[in-house]
């Protein structure tokens, strides 16, 4: 219990004094997280609409291919990360290694089969009907796909929702991809881990509660706005 | 229904927050060649030896340094490959082989402090006070006492593995833990299940508030704890920053840093943590 409350009296007095470590590492998570999400939003939208409304070859294979990755282990994703921008890897030349960028890729390839995934099934649960409706309107086969991705908003944003906080709570990949460089690709989890390896567990306490505090701040704004979109009863 | 008015808004939030973070990603990205990444262990890391060390580093030479703090036998494979510029670790026996195969070059002695065996009060196994680490580990091997191993590979897991070799012993059973961690975990690991384990001093002093366990065993010569910097060779592997690494190497031997390394810790714990030893022959250690 002493360990709790010291943990608690930490976080307090961290942010209070307003600790520029701990600010920079809570301000780069959430660049690296939030891009993540925006980029397998940008990607994983479009993919999954394909998946749920599409009929060509493979549309089951790569269906499979993405419900799968949904559970995709951070640290697995993180190896083959490492491997591909190591110096001497394929991409080595850009130099992305133990970079903010390389953890925004890593948790890009985490969050997209997620956001795909659940707006696959978001759209492919909408009401058949609608479809028929949309089209004897006369709309374009774009604005058809454009409604019912409208249709599915609150769908997309649970999507949103899942895709961010699985990211900003992974610590495997970061920790391969970034080495938790202080100043440079430290982010919430990784500090975390590194501070319970010290034996700092006051400090470690503290971080986990600012990082619980910001996933809970950001995702109830996200849920702010789904639920403002929910369709009102007629 | 949605109104349009608060899609929009919220759409451009989304779109102001992607450009900023992009902009703010690709800045802190810049200017590659000034970076130096030293693969080290947990243990100079953890102590906060290197904190206190690598500002001093970067203000002097304008590199930037990239800590990636890893075991030893991951710090030496990262060197072997060339996907690191420096490196700072304790297995000399891992360490000569990349010597001589030309894979890194301008190793110089560092600082050394040892190994201690640590074990709960109560002793089961009785080890305490033995001048011997390999008699101690052969008792805890017969009373099947718990004892938790890195199991990582790192330089405190080669010196174990060293030991256990002395005795002829490949230990395995219920009794042997493979944490397969870094040393604080490790140490958790033993002082939640009342088990011995092989650690260096540094990180015990360091994490000894938050431990039950005791020194037991120490002072065998074999429980030297050696550190070494070297370069990865620059002219092996091209993609190497050379200058960076062999002025992190001629930093980590100046003395300067010796004189820092000599005091550090002993403001905390009341002792040294480290021992500098920079242009001394590793055979005179310990004597």
């Amino acid at each position: 219990m002493d360990l709790i409350a010291e943990g608690i009296a930490q976080a307090f007095w961290l942010l209070m004094k307003g600790d520029r470590g701990v600010f920079q590492i809570a301000l780069l998570t959430l660049k690296v997280s939030g891009l993540a999400t925006l980029i397998s939003l940008a990607i994983g939208v479009p993919l999954g609409t394909a998946l749920a409304l599409g009929r060509f070859r493979g549309r089951d294979a790569v269906a499979s291919i993405v419900n799968t990755g949904m559970g995709l282990p951070p640290v697995v994703v993180g190896l083959w990360v490492s491997i591909v921008l190591w110096r001497y890897g394929p991409l080595g030349s850009l130099r992305l290694m133990y970079t903010p960028t390389a953890m925004v890729i890593a948790q890009t390839l985490i969050a997209l089969p997620i956001v795909a995934g659940l707006t696959m099934s978001g759209i492919g649960q909408l009401d058949p009907g609608i479809r028929v409706q949309i089209l004897s309107l006369g709309a374009t086969r774009w604005q058809l796909i454009w409604l019912l991705v409208r249709e599915a908003r609150l769908a997309i944003l649970a999507a949103v929702m899942a895709g961010f906080g699985r990211v900003i709570a992974e610590v495997g990949a970061s920790m391969m991809v970034g080495g938790n460089v202080v100043g440079q690709t430290r982010v919430l989890t990784t500090a975390t881990s590194m501070e319970v390896g010290r034996g700092n567990f006051g400090t470690a306490i503290a971080l986990s509660l600012i990082l619980m505090g910001l996933t809970l701040a950001i995702t109830s704004w996200l849920t702010h706005l789904q639920q403002k979109g929910r369709p009102t009863a007629q | 229904m949605l109104s349009r008015q608060s899609i929009k808004s919220s759409m451009r939030i989304l779109l102001i927050a992607l450009l900023l973070s992009v902009l703010a990603i690709t800045a802190s990205a810049a200017a590659p060649t000034r970076e130096v990444i030293l693969a080290t262990t947990t243990s100079t890391a953890d102590t906060g030896l290197l904190d206190a060390l690598i500002p001093i580093f970067e203000k002097k030479t304008g590199y930037m340094v990239k800590t990636i703090a890893v075991g030893t036998g991951q710090a030496l494979a990262l060197g072997s490959r060339g996907e690191a510029d420096v490196l700072l670790t304790h297995a000399p026996s891992s360490e000569l082989p990349l010597v001589s195969s030309g894979d890194v070059i301008e190793r110089r002695l560092v600082m050394h402090n040892d190994f201690i065996i640590a074990g709960p009060a109560g002793d089961p196994a009785k080890v305490r006070g033995l001048k011997s680490a390999a008699d101690a580990l052969s008792r805890i091997q017969s009373s099947q006492s718990v004892f938790v191993s890195r199991g990582d590979d790192s330089g405190t897991h080669k010196k174990e593995k060293e030991i256990w070799g002395k005795l002829g012993v490949k230990p395995s059973g219920k009794w042997y833990v493979e944490a397969g961690a870094g040393m604080a975990h490790t140490l958790n690991i033993a002082s939640e299940k009342e088990g011995y384990t092989l650690t260096d001093r540094g990180t015990y002093l360091a994490l000894k508030k938050n431990l039950a366990l005791d020194v037991l065993v120490e002072g065998d010569a074999i429980l030297l704890n050696i550190y070494h910097v070297m370069q990865v060779n620059p002219a092996k592997f091209s993609k190497v920053n050379g200058p960076g690494g062999l002025a992190f190497v001629e930093f980590m031997v100046s003395p300067e840093v010796q004189k820092i390394i000599s005091t550090f810790g002993v403001d905390k714990y009341g002792d040294p943590l480290f021992f500098p030893d920079a242009g001394k022959n590793v055979d005179d250690l310990g004597k």
